[in-house]
């Protein structure tokens, strides 16, 4: 016990250097890289008396480094700064907006998880069969074929040739928005109202998204695990508990799969990065109202501290996940030591 | 006469196109015995990014339509015997844009991906080779990047440089930095190791010489397979970028933008205007993907995991 908390203290400080890597990255690529944001955003043409004023409001004619410091001061306390377009806070658009990607992102990670893993399965256990060649093969086409691209096939299919699906957005206009939402999670606030035909419509509009993203992402989790599979079959317990004629399938189900599911379960915090990156795609596929649209149209309104934030609250989700991840992983095996 | 001795067998000399050729085809039909699947699937990457290559090198034999010209048909014509892969909302033959549209991204993923394997490998050696502070702070940068999605840094970077072919390649470059450094520093920690290294420091070797004709020579190998994968990725990330209307300026014909053009129309049921750009670029990333992987395969089975 005294290990597993040595651990989590370690891990939690060893996240702090990271995020903080991140945000100076990020602050150095939007700041200090060619292109002043004011000019930029007033256009070429405004007077250098409008834009010297338009920086004294904004902060921007202090030193790169005084600017810097105030930054990462207000970011301690949790403040994101005002945004430069619109009269509004950096956090007020993404609040609004994290609760769409997060529901997004989370069935997405359940769709590929759920094709992934027992295909990877099936994979491991029919080695060097045709059906092992199709499943790898699946796999890696599908690794390789671009989210947007899948969207849109999708959508084609399903939303425009069949009408299964709607094509873009959370809820269908006759659904009234703000008679249910408190959270920002439409699945949460529709249960809780307890209306079911919201809820329906809600879960309607989150297939083809989810499945998007979901089919694009379980080509890694087939090949992690039939990897992983392929490595806990050839353990000695496996051999046990065939020599003591265990079906074969409980075999590489039961006893297999387990085992195998915990180095999966590491790999996770890296695949979720990927997850985000694709959902980003899915949104501006789908109009889907998350983070990603928001960090897309703030980027064409030159709308520099949202377009900040909005990476940064990325930045604190990707290292939140890896760090609960890594957690999760140390009360799962118990040899993990740092 | 007969008293003459015999000349010893030919040497093989240090320069020799030819002898690299034969140990080539030895090494190739050796590999392709042992490895009989992974040999197969090298080859029909190598086959499809042939036949791409040759898309972007001889554009004219593939079409005769040029791919800006706006009289090349009718308005979203579906594809026809005229124009196989039909026409857009401007008028102008899919298939042409698809065949110029492949020197765009071919261009700017090779060029993406080898800049930053040469950023990124220098630094993996010398992080790897010097250790020390240098070495836990660059590690900590790189990793901090590499756990990032790669996406949302490429979007930042090409947010901020502006559209360009040049800004887009090194937007996608800055991604894969972090990937070439890992791998070569954890190759080079091991290799840091090895008794013919230890060796070397024995006989006075400078440090620079074992850094460059010890170590690099044996990491280069493993950066060969990754490269190939790499272009992969970074073929996804520029159709990706230019999807989102980040990457190239109008005018330049590119599968990414044609995409998100091909979006606009979707509703009304014009399915050739997203088909076929999606299509290749799927295939494009496929072929590097199977190349590098059937290469990963054959030179070092012990790299990727199955």
């Amino acid at each position: 016990m005294r290990h597993l908390l040595n651990y989590m203290i370690t891990r939690i400080l060893l996240a702090i250097p990271m995020v903080f890597i991140m945000v100076t990255l990020i602050f150095v690529v939007l700041r200090v890289m060619p292109g002043d944001p004011v000019s930029a955003m007033l256009g070429g043409h405004a007077p250098q008396r409008v834009i010297d004023a338009r920086k004294l409001a904004l902060g921007l004619d202090k030193p790169i480094t005084v600017q810097y410091v105030e930054y990462l001061g207000q970011l301690v306390r949790l403040d994101l700064g005002n945004s430069m377009v619109f009269n509004e806070k950096v956090s007020t658009p993404i609040i609004e907006k994290l609760p769409a990607t997060i529901e997004l992102t989370v069935f997405g990670l359940l769709v590929s998880l759920g094709l992934g893993i027992p295909l990877g399965a099936y994979a491991a256990r029919r080695r060097r069969t045709g059906r092992d060649f199709g499943i790898r093969l699946y796999a890696n086409v599908v690794y390789c074929i671009p989210v947007f691209w899948m969207g849109l096939l999708l959508q084609l299919v399903f939303g425009v040739f069949l009408s299964w699906f709607p094509v873009s957005g959370r809820t269908s206009p006759r659904v009234d928005v703000s008679t249910f939402s408190h959270t920002g999670f439409y699945i949460i606030d529709t249960l809780r109202i307890g209306s079911l035909a919201a809820f329906g419509d809600v879960m309607w509009h989150l297939v083809l998204p989810a499945v998007t993203l979901g089919i694009v992402l379980s080509g890694i989790f087939v090949r992690l695990t039939r990897a992983n599979m392929l490595d806990v079959l050839k353990s000695d317990y496996i051999l046990a508990a065939r020599a003591r004629g265990i079906p074969e399938r409980r075999v590489v189900y039961n006893h297999g799969l387990r085992n195998a599911l915990i180095p999966i379960v590491t790999m996770l915090g890296l695949q979720f990065a990927l997850l985000l990156a694709g959902a980003i795609l899915t949104e501006s596929t789908f109009s889907w109202p998350g983070m990603g649209r928001l960090l897309l149209e703030r980027i064409y309104l030159r709308d520099y501290p949202v377009i900040q934030g909005v990476i940064i609250v990325y930045t604190l989700f990707v290292s939140a996940v890896s760090l609960v991840v890594d957690l999760l992983y140390a009360v799962i095996d118990p040899r993990v030591k740092y | 006469m007969s008293s003459q001795p015999q000349r010893p067998p030919l040497q093989a000399a240090r320069f020799s196109p030819a002898g690299w050729l034969a140990s080539f085809v030895r090494w190739f039909s050796r590999s392709r015995k042992t490895y009989r699947s992974e040999w197969w699937i090298m080859i029909a990457g190598l086959l499809v990014i042939a036949l791409i290559v040759a898309m972007t090198l001889f554009p004219h034999l593939f079409t005769h339509y040029n791919p800006l010209d706006q009289n090349a048909g009718g308005q979203m014509t579906a594809p026809s015997a005229q124009h196989i892969m039909g026409t857009d909302n401007l008028s102008r033959d899919v298939w042409a844009r698809v065949v110029y549209g492949a020197q765009t991204i071919l261009g700017v993923a090779i060029a993406a991906a080898l800049l930053s394997a040469i950023i990124g490998i220098p630094l993996g050696l010398l992080s790897g080779f010097a250790g020390g502070v240098f070495d836990r702070v660059l590690s900590l940068i790189m990793d901090s990047m590499y756990s990032f999605p790669g996406l949302i840094l490429a979007i930042a970077f090409a947010a901020m440089l502006g559209p360009g072919v040049i800004n887009i390649t090194l937007a996608v470059a800055v991604v894969y930095i972090p990937t070439y450094f890992r791998l070569v520093r954890g190759q080079t920690l091991s290799i840091k190791e090895e008794v013919y290294v230890e060796a070397a420091h024995a006989i006075g070797a400078r440090r620079g010489t074992i850094l460059g004709r010890y170590i690099f020579p044996n990491v280069i190998a493993t950066v060969v397979v990754i490269l190939s994968l790499n272009i992969a990725d970074a073929i996804m990330t520029e159709a990706a970028l230019s999807y989102i209307g980040l990457g190239l300026p109008a005018g330049i014909p590119d599968w990414g933008m044609d995409l998100s053009m091909g979006k606009k129309f979707l509703p009304s049921g014009v399915w050739w205007m997203i088909t076929f750009p999606g299509l290749m670029i799927m295939l494009l990333a496929l072929g590097f993907t199977m190349l590098g992987e059937g290469l990963a395969e054959i030179l070092n089975p012990r790299l990727l995991e199955r």
